[in-house]
């Protein structure tokens, strides 16, 4: 037999020169004649051993990273295809601490599997719970979805199985399942993981959604920022129609679900669901004023269930184990697992699935090792660019949707984005106006003026002079105004960066005592 | 593919890709990326087509065009180098790398552009999901991560000795 090795094919790995570490190793192994299997398999999501190397050993996966091409001849001399010692070595992946204290739920089979081998997704419970599911009534369905607690994991934290039970209410000839794949948040790619490492689940859990509601059309909005997870998704929609996951009688059931990707085009605001559905409309994408809901009228006027991709990624476990064992994980009304991303200034980066309840402290200094750069962290952006900049007085705060409302913060779609006492937050508040003026729709007036007016007003207060106590209470006013007047969450939580900077760290706009909150 | 390279459009092909699409419910974008796929921009003379055949009006077409970012009306150099500039990458200095860009590739700070050279266009993109390895930047789409002034100087020296496409 062959050993198998195993060489990640995710974006991340394949940025850090996996395809070289991937030739290097054939080539070597051809040179010294040993059969080698090699598998291109998705990435663990710890991408400071990226590329992480694995062998196949008869105690199990042997793990050596970060490896380079320069390693390989000196892998092989010691003999690592068997799992040998060498400086690389990381011992067993599974007992990693940084793997074995998570949760994997959602990524239970990230890394492990090849994402395109519908042999290995079966092997390791995939389809399990479209099975499941086609042998229940639609109502069942929703009903186990509802069941679970699951909540919108794209940021809005809505209950899903609400959304699907009212399309599935609703009477109309054509419904659809759009899954919301423009994950554009800076700090996030728990979606582009799930797309280039385990597709198969994301199809999975929309063809469930569409047994659950009715739905026979659905449609993948995925950015073009993500040209591997768009290859990688749209291969295996084909694989899984071949096999008859998806199309007509999927499985031999009454249902038809047919899918397709749409890819994006650059645009941030197109991750706000009404902007993406004029967008696969064809349109600009300009927010629709709500109501109507798009469970009600959504694309192209008919009732469309719109979920984030963990979401849906999140429900195939739902319907195999039963949502008892999804809702026992949690706090509160948080239930079930976060897949958290811990990124930018941070020794120890990757993908950490927890169950809700885990602390910020817990995150950055338990997994994340505290920064790459070995400075103090100064501030943590949670839930993307909408997301405040949360100080360490902060940080034991439970992660939980309701407890970080409570305390100004959003729990988003689960991104830390980790800045180190270098970091002028006067400079990211004003980033944050920036960006929303960059990418505002322009649709209403709070958001597209607005932004490009508190870019003005950050820079008079970082200037400085007299007028600078005026100009902190007109950017107080100013994101008031945003904050309530803006049609969709871009102008309506800029503020959350901009006030969090300004209230957390006023010495960086060269305000000298802190600011008292506004009332 | 010569059209593309004396300038003038290749209507017919443009017309091609357009009847491949037209019938598909929200067609514009897929017809929009079809175009920029095969000759790397979306010309002005595709507009006219893409319009009367998705009955629309020019200004819908051209609105639609100039609404995301990702489309061009121009040709852009045979290596498209997108940095990312949102915060992760910010985090690791993005900042600092997307100075160096510019004034290596002597560019406008505020925009990026293309080089003088004519073989390089620098672009800011807002994220490409590679915020635990930071900065990021995409060089024909092909992903680096954790990228220096060192390699960025090694990318540019690279593409300009090997023509990329």
């Amino acid at each position: 037999m062959p050993v198998k090795i195993f060489v990640p094919c995710d974006s991340a790995s394949l940025a850090l020169g996996a395809d070289a570490v991937a030739a290097a190793i054939a080539a070597e192994a051809a040179l010294r004649g040993l059969p080698i299997d090699l598998v291109r398999n998705g990435s663990r999501g710890m991408f400071w051993l990226e590329p992480l190397v694995e062998v196949q050993t008869p105690n199990g996966r042997v793990a050596y990273g970060p490896v380079t091409v320069r390693d390989i001849a000196s892998l092989f001399d010691a003999q690592f295809q068997t799992g040998a010692a060498h400086r690389l070595q990381r011992g067993l992946t599974e007992e990693i601490a940084y793997l074995r204290q998570q949760e994997r739920l959602t990524f239970s089979r990230m890394g492990v599997i090849a994402p395109l081998s519908l042999a290995e997704f079966e092997a390791h419970g995939g389809f399990a719970g479209l099975r499941h599911a086609l042998t229940l009534a639609p109502s069942e369905v929703v009903q186990q979805v509802l069941d679970s607690g699951l909540r919108g994991r794209g940021g809005a934290a809505f209950p899903a199985g609400i959304k699907w039970r009212t399309v599935a209410g609703a009477p109309a000839r054509q419904k659809y399942i759009v899954c919301n794949a423009d994950e554009g948040d800076s700090g996030t790619y728990s979606d582009r993981m799930v797309m280039e490492g385990d597709p198969f689940m994301l199809i999975e859990g929309m063809a469930i959604a569409a047994v659950a509601t009715g739905a026979t059309q659905g449609l993948v909005y995925l950015r073009s920022e993500y040209p591997h997870a768009l290859a990688t998704l749209r291969a295996a929609i084909n694989l899984a129609t071949a096999a008859g996951f998806l199309g007509d009688a999927i499985l031999g059931s009454p249902h038809s679900f047919h899918l397709e990707v749409r890819k994006a085009a650059g645009a941030y605001i197109c991750g706000e669901e009404t902007a993406m559905l004029e967008s696969i409309e064809g349109k600009r994408g300009v927010v629709r004023a709500k109501p109507p809901i798009p469970a009600v009228q959504g694309l192209f006027g008919q009732p469309t269930v719109i979920n984030n991709v963990i979401t849906l990624a999140s429900v195939p476990l739902i319907l195999a184990r039963g949502a008892a064992y999804y809702k026992n994980y949690g706090v509160g009304r948080s239930h079930g697992t976060l897949p958290i991303q811990l990124t930018g200034n941070i020794k120890y980066g990757g993908l950490v699935e927890k169950a809700f309840g885990v602390t910020l402290r817990q995150l950055l200094f338990g997994f994340g090792g505290g920064s790459a750069s070995g400075r103090p962290i100064k501030a943590v952006q949670v839930g993307g660019p909408l997301g405040a900049y949360v100080p360490e007085a902060l940080w034991d705060v439970p992660l939980d949707y309701e407890a970080y409302a409570a305390v100004g913060m959003t729990v988003g779609h689960g991104g830390l984005v980790v800045h180190d006492d270098t970091a002028d937050l006067s400079q990211l508040a004003r980033y944050a106006m920036e960006f929303c003026a960059i990418e505002s729709c322009g649709k209403c007036t709070p958001c597209r003026i607005g932004s490009t007016r508190g870019v003005e007003v950050i820079d008079r207060i970082t200037r400085g002079g007299d007028k600078q106590a005026s100009q902190v209470g007109l950017l107080r006013d100013l994101c008031d105004t945003m904050l309530h007047g803006s049609l969709c969450a871009l102008g309506g939580m800029t503020p959350n960066p901009v006030l969090s900077a300004l209230n957390h760290y006023p010495q960086d706009f060269g305000l000298a005592s802190p600011v008292p909150e506004a009332a | 593919m010569s059209s593309v390279v004396d300038g003038t459009p290749p209507l017919e092909q443009i017309q091609a890709l357009v009847a491949a699409k037209k019938h598909l419910p929200g067609a514009l974008l897929p017809i929009l990326h079809d175009i920029q796929d095969a000759l790397g921009h979306v010309p002005a003379a595709a507009v006219g087509l893409i319009a009367s055949a998705l009955h629309l009006s020019r200004a819908e077409v051209h609105g639609v065009l100039s609404f995301y970012h990702h489309f061009r009306t121009a040709p852009a150099a045979p290596t498209v180098l997108q940095l990312c500039r949102a915060e992760a990458c910010q985090s690791m200095g993005a900042n600092r790398l997307w100075a160096h860009a510019c004034d290596t590739l002597a560019l406008d700070a505020a925009h990026g552009g293309t080089s003088a050279d004519g073989a390089i266009t620098l672009a800011p993109v807002y994220c490409l999901g590679l915020c635990s390895t930071a900065p990021a930047l995409a060089l024909n789409e092909h992903p680096h991560a954790r990228v220096d002034a060192e390699q960025f100087d090694r990318l540019v020296a690279a593409a300009r000795s090997v023509p990329c496409r």
